[in-house]
């Protein structure tokens, strides 16, 4: 399996990216891919270890050094169906995923890791170019009725693998497009809408149901889920984290995500009730320095920002892996994304004090503090702010991307769904307090990966149909899930 | 001894000492007896004695009958000889029992028609036995038995006296009385007796004092005595038997004796009438191999075949692919083989009736066989020469038994018979060739008309599954076998959960572990030797052994017994009056459940019974057409049922069995299905899946039928290997052997189906095994969505099979070695103990009991523990430098051992470092290939460890390709960079205990200092192989678990051969108990030990050091890439890339981090337990329990409680280590050479000394080369600062590592294993002058000389045995003729043979080259294997080259055959030819090319 020593003669090569004028100039993905001979010779990096950590390190358990033999083999095909086999949608997986698989790549010991995402997102890619992925129809219908509540990527992932099995499966999303986060959380250049359309067609095709602009529990009446033999809540962590300091309130304070979806329906012509959000022209801060943080650094450039800074309250990370986080663990490592080489100044260790407006009313800076983090060993670590440190920051439009708090408790509340410490849904195996209710993704899970709504998603669809049949023959990606340092 | 615990009686081996002495002219003595008994005093060493020190394994002597004598001893009248027989009688002690025997036994004699002349009591001083032979004592007596004035032949006498003494034995067996296993009758003839017993050699006349009277006299004497692996020795086997006594092991036994009571079904005989059916069975019960060989001997010569002819038919020569043979001898073998498979496995067997004495060897030329024949008409054999002193003047020849060969004295002519006469004699005596040509029909001959499609009611996928296949299984195993021809390869060990353990449907044949030779016998090698190996069988029915004509030739042939599809369509088709084909569908209804499943197997009997009895000759077992409704029955079950059911209902011997299924796909698989009785086995699923393959393009540019082929080919290549691990060379003696062991299946399913494999910690049953097939079966037609399994057997999967070492497990232990971090170790460990009780392994399944907790203060520390803990025997060249050095440093630092593995060590790290640490590896291992072994390298061990075999491959060899010998691996490897090394299977100086004996002692006076440890790997029956090495004197015994790592291995021995440790080392703890051996050493064990648990549990069982590989290494950075086979490992571990070298990033303290981790975790467990000290701790089973497990439905039925039995001993019983071994060193000639060579030793001034040498003096060389390395390291003396010659004859191993400055001289012959290791040393062999022979027509040294030789010059005055220059990687030796397989496996140096060579000169021959004599021109077409090397002219400089040796030789030797030549130099140089090895030439020039450019060339 694999190119004997192909690690040792080919190098790490991604797919290219247009050069940053150009592409800030639209809201378009920006990528150009390598040659088929190209991707098989990343294919061939690939050393088919004994112990496949990357495998262990992607939560869906995707087969890599199988498909990568395959796409150093130019068995495309076969590459796509055993990736398939474990990723309902490898075409957002291979855009979004921040690929902990590649974190735990063996090769990344002593080279650049094997580009599997890349790799993913071409053997799907190229399925779809060469009509390879088509509806696949149940053959047998159960009588059973599922509902999911949620279109993001766990809703979707447990309404295909649900149907599958023959279930009727109708998936309820309060926006007015399906998708959840990856509609309108993730902006248009990281993910093009119309890769969301192409999927939600083939899922339609294969016979699920989509009822949008159903907000259950608001719009719709959680009695009404009565006439499912089960339910598959999947509603994201939506509760957006604030700021509570002087002047939050100001208009020129905006949260991310109100930010980017705006831009999305922008894009997708839709029309904007709210007052509209733009960038353009003005001094930009970014609180927040994850990948939402990121987003909006992109978005901002796009539409035309002065100047674009970012803020992160902790430190900031090492270039590499930092020593407490060694390989193959989930590293904490500094993360330069493709918005922040479009023009950013980060900051880090600093802390918002105050958001400071004229007479206008109208948002012109921001006060700050730096900090340190005093740590001591089996408490949490503490904030200390730096005296004489406070700086303030000229600005007109300040974007919080401070991350969800956690699901929104509505249907909790109304089904009586116990939830834990962290107001997630509570669940064992998937399964809530109500013995046909059950959950899945950050609804699940708290805030993470699409990567990890995706699994469980899958997980939680087997759980149902066994639940639902006493057997399932639906897959689970089985035990291995690399721990945390 | 009775069986107990894990201690299994049958797994009993012996080897022996064996000769036999003759007068030609007829002339009787009673000299010859007390010569004949010299010889064996002379093999002492051969022999073995019990922890009683006085007892032996038996010995005895056959002779003639001493008529005079008797006449004058006995109270009655004799008539004269041949007109009575004597019968040498053992009894029961008791004077009721004893007569109550006596009593039967007249009674048969007389209803024979026979009479009574007297009984004698034959004297016997009982003060001259052992403690443990006294308990056993027999009465002995002697009957006579007259011929009652009826008129009757030679022959007819001798009838009767079988006859009635076989209806005795079988009266008294079936007896209740309490003594019965007392009578015996050691002898019962008219013209030879036995006096044998539990006796060391020399007391043998002392304690029968006949044989001293000088009125018992005799023309012959056949001598034996026995050493068997462990001492529960017994009266009734002691040697010779009536017929034969054997130096050797039937590797086939338990297959030959249940197929001999096969046959007794269909014989019939107008000479016994019905009294035939009294004399069955013919083989009694719990008799070793060579008392049952003797008891069929017995009966061949009955049906009339002469005592040469029956031993021909029971150890052919390997005669299948011989190219010279006769058509004549070839074709009385081949159809011979429709009667009779061989008795296969290394053996020199005298034999003799009283009018003829000979020998017979079998055909690998296993044993050793020594003749010498005087001037004054003496003829003496031996398993060595120089066993009696005769003066050379004397002697008329020396000769040596060969493979394959007979070697025979006419009494009565007063003639030796050559084996070509007497082999013409015996098969130009029918027209065999007629015979065969006319009535056996090669499956090739039978017309074929085109194969009808066969369609199955059930779709291809779902099929896959319903049979089991995995992902794995057909990229893994199906593809590569059917592109490359070859079996995958596989490296690391396994580390997943035994078949009884795993939560994955399992296929029967897992359940199954290959049996393998270690020390007893050999492995063999069908690669190199392939000459000596068949896979073809015949097959049909078989027929009255009485009857010697044509019918039996009526035989199908196949030699492939791997067969295609359309091949089996031909034999489903055959028409043809001799055969008669059925197939018996092997399905059964699933709804039925495990009745139906029960129901079916015996409707399958029911049903052959029903086709044979209509003449069926050949059954064929299909599991095709499954469908929703019908599953199939396991072929390997219904295969074995088969067997076992119609051999129950005597018919077994009328059918073959051929099976069509679907399920195997590895060679274990078709290995089994033929060990349990298959004929042809026909995977037809396989075929399927080749060719869907092919039509996806995974398999290219092959034609389906040639994919077939090719996997075919590489399973027929891969059982070859199976059986040659236990040392068996053909598949017809291999099928229906049933040489397995069976893990976790219960008694009451095993003992039905399989009802002659051990199988000792019980399991699962029919009722699993259904559920099993049941779950397959419903999931196949259920379930549409999910892909084939992944399988994750070789390479981690989710949803694969659970691994112990699996990310999380190396992350953490990398974490916590690096950091020292604990919490991280926690990790780790609970994750390895926690998946060890979630059913991973045996040790998983006990528990700690009887807790007594101590503060862990009081515990011994971590540093003190850590000194019983090693590294595993890694090769510099399977790991890095760097690696390799890292874990040398670590455990020097911490008192530890590390191993240096196979591939010797660079003298360098020999030295400390200036820094304190020291890259010196404590253990220096010995192993087949003798890569680097010098004196110096022994000289520089703590530890010398000799590899009998490896877990993960026991009974294999390797190869290190020559693209993977870089000039650095060369240098201390002794070899020459990018010329192939191959390990061989077998040590070529071990093919028998007494030989490991004999290597023991070498190493012992190669280094005295150091301790020898004999590695063996955990499989039935190691137990009694333990015990044989304790008493072959290893200081350490290292149990080994199947599990263990590999640098490289096929993929079908990682999983299928050798058994986890526990049971090893719990046998061999119980055994060595049993035996009171223990005390002498030292236990070690290792095999997959990850955590502190795991060495508590070992202790526990009765380890008291414990080895690690696969942590350490994990520590080191190893990633359990499994791709160290590929020198690709990217971490730097398990490679020789030097880019890749770079990335290593271990450092000795993350080992020691390990090392103390887990000696925490152990202290811990100590201190909970109540034990201070691991010496406590050794062996004290009671603090474990056996935990069943609850919950799974498999594991259940495990009962672990064998493992945890504390044997019954009397007297005190001693659970460890307390006392060392007596090596009897103190008389060794070496330790006067030392004495008399002061001043050569020290002050380097040339000195010479004269010996005179005996066979008993052996290893000569070794301590005195010892002394010199220790002073001057490899450099040794300048040339021939010490010069010593011996006169007489020297014992094994003369010249063993010696080393330079020595030139030593023997004027007169040599034994075996001259010149091993051969470190720089010059060694001499001359004809003494008084001889008379021709030195180039006579044998003047034994058979594996210079083996492994790494530099020095030899010359030898006569001709060699078999296997000469074995190994020999850098000496120069010139010798006058050599025996087969000479130069095999050579790597360097110059081997001139000035004549004769036998066959398959050059196997595996890499490196070095050989100028050969070649007048006749056979050598080029006939005796050379051409795989591996050219024959070439000789260019100007070889020429020069050759004549400097050949001059060398004449000057040294005074060779009349190397003046002859030197006189006619130009017309005789042309008869040479040059063998230069393909790999050598190349590896030449490619070392020029470096040299001129100064790089390497990658």
């Amino acid at each position: 399996m694999g190119k004997l020593g192909g690690f040792k003669e080919f190098t790490r090569q991604d797919d290219n990216c247009l050069p940053v004028k150009k592409r800030v100039k639209n809201f378009n993905e920006f990528t150009i891919s390598l040659q088929e001979k190209g991707l098989q010779d990343q294919g061939a990096r690939c050393m088919n270890c004994g112990v496949p950590f990357c495998h262990s390190g992607c939560p869906l358990g995707n087969l890599i050094p199988d498909f990568n033999d395959m796409v150093f083999k130019g068995a495309w095909k076969k590459a796509l169906k055993i990736l398939h086999s474990t990723n309902n949608f490898p075409e957002f997986t291979g855009r979004l995923c921040p690929a902990p698989c590649e974190k735990s790549c063996v090769l990344g010991i002593i080279n650049n890791p094997v580009s599997i995402e890349n790799i993913e997102k071409n053997i799907v890619e190229r399925g779809f170019s060469e009509g390879w992925i088509i509806p696949e129809i149940p053959k047998k219908r159960t009588a059973k009725q599922v509902a999911v509540v949620g279109s993001g990527p766990s809703g979707l992932a447990a309404a295909q693998q649900l149907n599958r099995v023959g279930h009727t499966v109708t998936v309820f999303e309060k926006d007015d497009e399906i998708g959840g986060l990856l509609r309108y959380g993730i902006p248009n250049f990281k993910l093009e809408k119309h890769l969301i359309d192409r999927r939600v067609n083939l899922l339609k095709a294969e016979g699920i149901i989509f009822k949008t602009n159903v907000n259950v529990g608001v719009n719709y009446k959680v009695s009404d889920l009565d006439k499912f033999d089960a339910v598959v809540l999947c509603g994201g962590a939506t509760v957006r984290r604030g700021i509570q300091v002087s002047g939050s309130d100001n208009k020129g304070v905006v949260q991310a995500m109100s930010f980017l979806t705006q831009q999305t329906k922008q894009i997708l012509n839709k029309p904007i009730a709210e007052q509209l959000i733009s960038a353009k022209g003005k001094h930009v801060i970014v609180i927040g320095g994850g990948d939402t943080g990121s987003d909006c650094v992109g978005t901002s450039n796009r539409q035309g920002a002065k100047s674009v800074t970012n803020f992160e309250i902790m430190p900031k990370p090492p270039i590499g892996r930092s020593e407490t986080t060694p390989w193959p663990f989930w590293p904490l490592q500094l993360k330069t994304s493709s918005s922040h080489q479009e023009g950013c100044k980060r900051n880090w260790l600093i802390n918002t004090k105050e958001f400071i407006c004229n007479e206008k009313g109208e948002l012109t800076a921001l006060k700050t503090v730096e900090v340190s983090w005093k740590i001591v060993q089996g408490k949490r670590p503490e904030l200390i702010e730096i005296e004489g440190s406070e700086k303030i920051w000229p600005c007109n439009l300040v974007l919080l991307a401070l991350g969800f708090m956690g699901p929104d408790q509505t249907i909790a509340k109304q089904l009586g769904i116990k939830t834990d410490e962290r107001t997630n849904y509570k669940a064992t195996n998937y399964q809530t307090n109500i013995q046909n209710i059950f959950t899945a993704g950050d609804m699940h899970r708290g805030q993470s990966l699409i990567v990890w709504a995706i699994s469980e998603g899958r997980e939680a669809a087997r759980a149902v149909d066994l639940y639902l049949m006493g057997v399932s023959n639906l897959p689970t990606k089985g035990e291995g899930d690399i721990l945390s340092a | 001894m009775k069986e107990q615990g894990l201690y299994l009686p049958e797994f009993e081996h012996d080897n022996c000492g064996a000769g036999f002495i003759c007068n030609l002219k007829g002339e009787k003595t009673n000299e010859i007896i007390h010569q004949a008994l010299e010889i064996l005093i002379k093999l002492e060493h051969r022999g073995a004695v019990s922890s009683d020190g006085r007892t032996g394994d038996g010995a005895g002597i056959l002779i003639d009958i001493p008529h005079l004598f008797f006449e004058s001893v006995c109270k009655f009248i004799l008539p004269k000889p041949k007109e009575y027989a004597v019968g040498m009688v053992f009894l029961p002690k008791s004077y009721n029992q004893s007569d109550y025997c006596i009593q039967i036994f007249e009674n048969n004699i007389k209803e024979q028609g026979m009479c009574i002349l007297g009984w004698r009591d034959v004297p016997v001083d009982s003060s001259k036995l052992g403690i443990i032979a006294a308990k056993t004592e027999p009465k002995i007596k002697q009957v006579f038995i007259g011929k009652n004035k009826l008129e009757l032949t030679e022959n007819q006498f001798n009838t009767k006296l079988f006859t009635a003494r076989k209806i005795t034995e079988h009266a008294i067996i079936n007896s209740k009385i309490a003594e019965r296993h007392y009578f015996y009758v050691p002898s019962l003839s008219t013209t030879t007796i036995i006096y044998k017993g539990l006796l060391v050699p020399e007391d043998i006349s002392n304690y029968y004092p006949d044989l001293k009277d000088p009125t018992v006299v005799t023309r012959l004497a056949l001598v034996h005595q026995r050493f068997s692996t462990n001492t529960f020795p017994s009266w009734d086997l002691a040697q010779p038997f009536r017929y034969l006594c054997h130096n050797g092991e039937i590797n086939t036994f338990r297959g030959n004796v249940s197929r001999m009571r096969a046959r007794e079904a269909l014989m019939e005989s107008p000479i016994f009438g019905e009294d035939i059916k009294r004399l069955f069975p013919i083989i009694l019960s719990g008799k070793s191999d060579s008392a049952s060989m003797d008891m069929v001997v017995e009966l061949l010569l009955m049906t009339g075949r002469s005592l040469p002819e029956a031993l021909m038919m029971l150890v052919p020569e390997a005669w299948e692919k011989h190219q010279t043979m006769s058509a004549e001898k070839k074709a009385f073998y081949e159809f011979n083989a429709c009667i009779m498979e061989p008795w296969d496995g290394p053996a020199s067997i005298p034999f003799t009736d009283g009018n003829i004495i000979g020998a017979i060897l079998d055909r690998n030329g296993l044993r050793p066989s020594r003749y010498t024949i005087t001037k004054n008409g003496n003829v003496v054999m031996s398993s060595e020469i120089g066993v009696l002193n005769i003066k050379p003047e004397n002697v008329v020849k020396h000769g040596r038994l060969e493979p394959g060969k007979m070697f025979l004295v006419d009494m009565n002519a007063g003639r030796i018979i050559e084996d070509d006469e007497i082999k013409h004699k015996i098969a130009s005596k029918k027209p065999y060739e007629s015979w065969v040509l006319e009535n056996t029909l090669p499956l090739s001959k039978i017309p074929y008309n085109d194969l009808k499609l066969l369609e199955e009611p059930t779709d291809y996928n779902t099929r896959l599954k319903i049979f089991g296949y995995t992902q794995e299984d057909i990229a893994t195993i199906i593809t590569p076998m059917s592109i490359t021809l070859k079996e995958s390869i596989g490296s690391m060990g396994n580390d997943t959960p035994l078949a009884v353990l795993s939560d994955k449907p399992q296929l029967l044949y897992n359940y199954f572990k290959q049996l393998f030779a270690q020390v007893t016998n050999p492995p063999l090698d069908g690669i190199r030797e392939n000459i000596i190996t068949d896979i073809s069988l015949a097959i049909g029915q078989d027929r009255n052994i009485f009857n010697i004509n044509k019918e039996q030739a009526k035989k199908l042939r196949i030699q492939n017994p791997v067969i295609s599809n359309a091949d089996l369509d031909k034999i489903k088709n055959i028409n043809h009056p001799d055969f008669k084909a059925v197939v018996i569908p092997i399905l059964y209804p699933i709804n039925k459940g495990l009745n139906g499943l029960e129901t079916a197997l015996d409707d399958i009997i029911k049903q052959i019974e029903n086709e044979v009895s209509n003449n069926a000759t050949i059954i064929i077992l299909s599991d095709r057409n499954v469908d929703k409704e019908k599953a199939p029955i396991p072929a390997l079950l219904a295969c074995s049922y088969v067997h076992h059911s119609l051999y129950k209902a005597d018919l077994r011997s009328k059918f073959g069995i051929i099976i069509e299924t679907a399920e195997p796909r590895e060679p274990h698989h078709f290995a089994t299905l033929f060990g349990y009785g298959a004929s042809a086995i026909n995977p037809y699923m396989v075929n399927e899946i080749i060719k869907n393959l092919v039509d996806n393009n995974v398999i290219q540019n092959i034609t389906p039928h040639q994919a077939v082929r090719n996997f075919n080919y590489a399973i027929g290549k891969g059982i070859l290997k199976i059986m040659n691990k236990v040392g068996i060379s053909t598949l017809h003696s291999y099928r229906s052997s049933q040489i397995f062991e069976i893990l976790g299946l219960n008694s009451k399913f095993s003992k039905k189906y399989f009802p002659y494999t051990p199988s000792r910690i019980e399991g699962i049953g029919l009722y699993e095994i259904e559920r099993e097939i049941e779950k397959k079966h419903r999931n196949a037609f259920s379930n549409n969505l999910t892909n084939l399994e992944i399988g994750g057997d070789y390479r981690w999967r989710r949803n694969g099979e659970k691994h112990m070492f699996n990310p999380n497990t190396i992350a953490k232990l990398q974490q916590a070695v690096r950091e020292k971090n604990l919490d991280a170790y926690k990790v780790y460990t609970e994750s390895i103990n926690n998946q060890t009780k979630n059913l991973m392994t045996l040790r998983g399944l006990l528990e700690f009991d009887n807790l007594d907790p101590i503060p862990i203060e009081e515990v011994e520390p971590w540093t003190e523990i850590v000194k019983r803990f090693k590294t595993g025997a890694m090769s510099y060249g399977s790991i890095s430098q760097e690696a390799h050095e890292n874990l040398a440093i670590a455990m020097n630092r911490i008192g530890g051992k590390s191993n240096s593995g196979e591939g010797g060590e660079d003298k360098a790290r020999f030295k400390k470092m200036p820094n304190g640490d020291w890259k010196n590896s404590a253990i220096k291992q010995v192993a087949s290939g003798r890569f680097g072994v010098s004196s110096n390298y022994l000289t520089n061990a703590k530890e010398i460890q000799i590899k009998m075999a490896q877990g993960a491959k026991p009974g294999e060899g390797g190869q290190l390709p020559a693209e993977k010998v870089y000039p650095w691996i060369a240098k201390v490897r002794n070899s020459t960079p990018y010329v192939g090394l191959i390990s061989p299977p077998p040590h070529h100086d071990i093919y028998s205990i007494e030989d490991l004996a004999q290597l023991i002692f070498d190493l012992k006076n190669a280094n005295r200092d150091a301790r020898i440890n004999v590695k063996l790997v955990s499989e039935v029956g190691v137990g009694t192989i333990a015990a044989g090495v304790a008493k072959a004197k290893a200081d350490v015994i290292l149990i080994s678990g199947y599990d263990g790592g590999t640098g490289a291995s096929p993929l079908t021995s990682l999983k299928h051969a050798g058994l986890p440790w526990e049971l090893g080392l719990a046998e061999a703890q119980q055994t060595l108990i049993l035996n009171n051996l223990r005390s002498r050493v030292v236990l070690e064990c290792d095999g997959q030990l990850k955590t502190g648990r795991d060495v508590a549990i070992a202790c526990l069982l009765g380890a008291e050091e414990f080895g690690f590989a696969t942590a350490p290494l994990v520590a080191s950075g190893c990633i359990m890439m499994r791709a160290c086979h590929l020198n690709t490992c990217p971490v730097g571990i398990a490679t020789q890339d030097p880019e890749l070298r770079k990335n290593f990033k271990g450092t000795p303290d993350h080992v020691i981090n390990f090392m103390y981790f887990v000696a925490q975790e152990l202290r811990e467990i100590m201190a909970q337990l109540g034990f201070r000290t691991i010496q406590e701790m050794i062996g004290q089973t009671h603090k474990l329990n056996t935990k069943k497990v609850e919950n799974h439905y498999k594991a259940a039925g495990l009962d672990l409680s064998a493992i945890l039995h504390q044997p019954l001993t009397n007297g005190k019983k001693i659970l460890s280590n307390v006392e060392g071994q007596n090596h009897f060193l103190h008389n060794v000639l070496d330790l006067k050479i030392i004495s008399d060579a002061k001043p050569a030793i020290k002050n380097k001034i040339k000195t010479t000394l004269v010996y005179s040498i005996h066979n008993t003096d052996r290893t000569v060389g070794a301590i005195t080369s010892n002394e010199i390395s220790k002073l001057y390291g490899e450099d040794g003396l300048p040339e021939n600062t010490l010069n010593i010659t011996f006169k007489g004859s020297a014992g094994q191993s003369f010249g063993a590592f010696a080393t330079k400055g020595l030139t030593l001289k023997v004027i007169g012959e040599t034994n075996d294993y001259l010149g091993k290791s051969l470190s720089g040393a010059k060694i001499i062999i001359q004809k003494p002058e008084a001889a008379t022979f021709l030195a180039e027509d006579n044998i003047i040294v034994g058979n594996v000389c210079f083996y492994g030789a790494i530099s020095g010059e030899a010359y030898i005055n006569g001709i060699a045995g078999e296997r000469f220059a074995v190994r020999n990687s850098g000496a120069i030796a010139v010798v006058e003729g050599i025996g087969d397989h000479g130069c095999e496996y050579m790597t360097g140096g110059k081997v001139v043979i000035l004549g004769k060579t036998g066959r398959n000169f050059g196997a595996g021959m890499s490196g070095g080259i050989a100028y050969v004599y070649n007048k006749n021109l056979q050598f080029s077409d006939q005796l050379c294997n051409l795989e591996m090397v050219d024959l070439e002219k000789l260019t100007a400089i070889d020429k020069n080259a050759l004549r400097e040796l050949i001059q060398n030789h004449k000057t040294y030797t005074n060779s009349h055959l190397a003046k002859l030549i030197l006189e006619n130099w130009e017309q005789e140089v042309i008869n040479f030819i040059k063998v230069f090895p393909k790999e050598y030439k190349l590896a030449l020039e490619r070392i020029a090319t470096e040299k001129k450019f100064d790089i390497i060339v990658a």
